[in-house]
């Protein structure tokens, strides 16, 4: 009865919720903010010069020199502008438009289950799809054999092209169903279809109406995950290495270059250019902001004139062409990786295999086998660390009854902000200093960095949907916070639980960089494994991990697709994809 | 300027009708309300007459101004005006640039564009207010200040949808009185969907109600 009466009453926050929030604060400050905190100081240190543990004691800029004095650093820095600011603004033009062109003739729901397949898919995955599709022996090729009259794979660059393109198709086939997801969950919190009513009934074009009324309105609530996008796309490794220009590389891909260098002198230079990546991104996202500034002010100057212009609907139906584009091209990517772990003889310009094998799959023990059960405890790990502490945080904020600050969700998107060699290699140094490096838990706690962010903004937006009535009907009939939380809350969140599951797996599994310098490289899994194949020349056995690496995520999100169907088959109000959704 | 409308009835998908074939002539000047049981369609009439129809929705029949054929039009070449209950003011703009937003393009010029805004507001007892939030204007307020958005684009008609349900009694009246007062003065014609039999009495025009189509009639 008291517990009943607390918590239909509305008076102060109880103690519990209190105490909860103050451990989850400490558990999100002391294991994410304080690491990357450290991560980046370390590495400015040893940018500085002071590198103890290969003797470097005394504080100077030799280390920038060395950096100034590397061959093709010039090149590099611009490569990495390009495909880093290019693939992020080309990104958002080609989700802007498409979310213009198909909003109202799709429903979320059907948009959300197409792009599932490119937001789950690991960045490593896509990028090896994508080179075999690309590359002068790919399908690409084979399709234009007899019309270009070639009889033996053209000799032409198309991955690993000097300019960057290949890199910049690769991120935008993740990065494109991500921008567009992301707004059209922002959408669904604005009056589209009365807005423009409005402005067409003033005038306008619908295209016209989308640039000029509702895009101005989505910007403020996808700034963020845009800032995002932007500065993984500046320090990208993984898909970098794959499709990215060799020599020079992008900055990213150079510094892991001279951090894994035999010479321990190399150190110091990579820990500079860290600190210079990190700078890059910084400066971007300043960029990001002046843009915006100069954007609004041109934009009210454009609005006050009060043109109708001409019909903006040519150019929606081009960015829905080039997204069909680079969605075809991810997709067909995907498939040609599972074909060539199949495939035995396959001679040019054929477009299947002549001859078909298991051989690439057959033998587990020499090396998948252990890479993927790596990379499913990892993922098990890191996931169920992050459900725990989103759910703590949440759960915390409804008995405090309190909004989320603005500061504390700037700390959930910090991880996703700072580009990941700008601190890892630091954090790293730390871990060696406690012996703690190399070991599987630290590597669970690197990813889950990176995991939990993900795992928490999937969470807050449905938890915050629940039907508050619940809990509380729950309340006046005794039932105290804990058992509100278990047997009211949790069962009917078990949706959203479920897919923010599932986005856990599929950002653990993708993981690469914090794998490779928290393992000390030596935890193998399928991420690793597939970036290192990437460069052999054996397509059957880089084929068998790329489709491992991208089916395991496929797989979780057809599990939470499908449990939650099976354990609510009877309960109608819960089905169609549960609160929020 | 008048606003005529032949045997308009509107279907979802392979659903039957959503009322009876519907014929109406709105002189200038003149409002003519719409009334009718929930749910029947009043809203999606209006959609159809404005060229708003969601998809999945398809007309039959055709709809007139002054004597020209709008019905194959998109909406922005429609020139009918449209205001909802909640007005609708775009939120991320202030109330002087809606009202910019709305302005006909034929007037031309920062200086003229803006006095032609500023002169709006004050008709609207807006005076100052042209950097105002939206969000902060009372009720009545927003109200005058979509209608004066609408005003401004020089509609050639007008389509209300329960404009006034969501103000309360005093200020019902007062927002009723500036509404018809203003399509009377520009001579356009407005047809209005209403639950409120008073405001169909204020309008002094002919009132009009929906029905389904018998099975069979």
């Amino acid at each position: 009865m008291g517990a009943a009466l607390h918590a239909v009453s509305g008076v102060a926050p109880s103690s519990p919720g209190r105490a909860l929030r103050l451990v989850v604060l400490l558990a999100v400050a002391g294991g994410v903010i304080l690491p990357i905190l450290a991560g980046l100081w370390e590495t400015a240190r040893a940018g500085f010069g002071i590198l103890p543990a290969i003797g470097a004691e005394t504080l100077s800029l030799d280390p920038w020199r060395m950096l100034a004095d590397l061959p093709g650093l010039g090149t590099s820095l611009k490569l990495t502008l390009l495909t880093g600011l290019g693939a992020t603004a080309l990104a958002l033009v080609l989700a802007a438009g498409t979310c213009a062109a198909v909003h109202g003739r799709m429903s979320v729901r059907a948009g959300g289950r197409l792009l599932t397949p490119f937001l789950a898919a690991p960045h490593a995955a896509v990028a090896i799809g994508l080179a075999f599709v690309l590359s002068p022996s790919g399908w690409i090729a084979r399709a234009l054999a007899p019309l270009a009259g070639w009889d033996r794979p053209p000799m032409l660059i198309t991955v690993n092209d000097p300019w960057g393109g290949a890199l910049i198709l690769g991120l935008l086939v993740k990065e494109v169903p991500f921008l567009l997801l992301v707004m059209l969950s922002a959408l669904s919190q604005i009056a589209v279809a009365r807005h423009i009513a409005i402005g067409r009934a003033l005038g306008y074009g619908r295209g016209i109406v989308w640039v000029k009324v509702i895009l101005p309105q989505v910007w403020p609530l996808i700034r963020l995950p845009v800032m995002v996008v932007l500065a993984y796309s500046l320090s990208v490794v993984d898909m970098a290495l794959i499709l990215g220009p060799s020599n020079p590389p992008t900055l990213a891909v150079m510094l892991l270059r001279l951090f894994s260098a035999p010479d321990t002198a190399m150190l110091l230079p990579a820990s500079a250019g860290a600190v210079l990546q990190g700078v890059l991104v910084a400066l971007s996202f300043g960029l990001l902001l002046l843009v915006e500034r100069g954007g609004k002010r041109v934009g009210l100057w454009w609005l006050r004139r009060g043109g109708r212009g001409l019909s903006a609907e040519p150019g929606l139906m081009l960015t829905s062409g080039v997204t069909a584009t680079v969605m075809i091209a991810g997709a067909l990517g995907m498939l040609a990786l599972v074909v060539w772990s199949l495939a035995w003889r396959w001679s040019w310009p054929g477009m299947l295999p002549e001859s078909w094998s298991l051989r690439a799959w057959m033998a587990p023990g020499t090396g998948w086998g252990r890479a993927l059960w790596h990379t499913v405890l990892l993922a098990f790990a890191t996931t169920g660390l992050a459900l725990a502490l989103a759910v703590a945080w949440l759960e915390g904020e409804d008995r405090a009854r309190m909004r989320r600050a603005r500061w504390a969700e700037a700390l959930i998107y910090l991880p996703l902000l700072v580009p990941q060699i700008a601190f890892l290699y630091g954090l790293n140094v730390l871990f060696l200093r406690f012996d703690l490096s190399g070991g599987m838990a630290a590597v669970v706690w690197a990813q889950a960095l990176f995991v939990f962010p993900y795992v928490m903004i999937a969470l807050s937006d449905p938890w915050r949907a629940l039907d508050p009535g619940l809990p509380r009907a729950a309340a006046a009939l005794g039932a105290g916070p804990w058992r509100r939380l278990w047997a009211v809350k949790l069962p009917v969140l078990l949706t959203p639980l479920l897919t923010a599951a599932a986005i856990g797996v599929a950002v653990s599994v993708a993981q690469y960089l914090p794998t490779l310098f928290m393992g000390a490289g030596r935890i193998a899994t399928l991420t690793t494994e597939a970036v290192t194949l990437s460069s052999s020349s054996d397509r059957r056995v880089t084929g068998v991990y790329a489709t491992l690496q991208a089916g395991l995520p496929f797989a979780v999100y057809a599990a939470a697709f499908l449990i939650p169907v099976l354990a609510h088959r009877n309960r109608r109000g819960l089905q169609g994809g549960g609160p929020g959704a | 300027m008048t606003l005529e409308i032949t045997g308009l009835s509107v279907r979802f998908r392979n659903e039957p009708p959503l009322f009876a074939p519907l014929d109406l002539h709105v002189a200038a000047g003149e409002v003519t309300t719409v009334m009718g049981p929930s749910g029947i369609g009043k809203s999606t009439l209006l959609d159809a007459i404005g060229g708003h129809l969601v998809a999945g929705f398809t007309m039959t029949g055709s709809v007139r101004l002054d004597g020209q054929e709008v019905t194959h039009l998109p909406p922005e070449a429609r020139r009918i005006g449209l205001m909802f209950q909640d007005a609708a003011l775009f939120p991320h703009l202030s109330v002087g640039d809606n009202l910019a937003f709305g302005l006909a393009r034929e007037i031309r010029g920062r200086a003229a564009r803006r006095a032609a805004v500023e002169a709006a507001l004050e008709q609207a007892g807006l005076a100052g207010l042209y950097e105002r939030d939206p969000a902060t204007l009372s009720g009545g307020q927003r109200a005058r200040a979509a209608l004066m958005r609408t005003l401004l684009a020089d509609p050639q008609a007008l389509l209300l949808d329960e404009p006034f349900s969501r103000l309360d009694a005093a200020r019902r009246a007062a927002m009723r009185d500036f509404a018809f007062a203003h399509i009377r003065d520009r001579a356009i014609p407005a047809l209005m969907v209403t639950h409120d039999p008073a405001d169909a009495e204020a309008t002094g025009g002919p009132v009009l109600s929906l029905t389904t189509e018998m099975p069979g009639g």
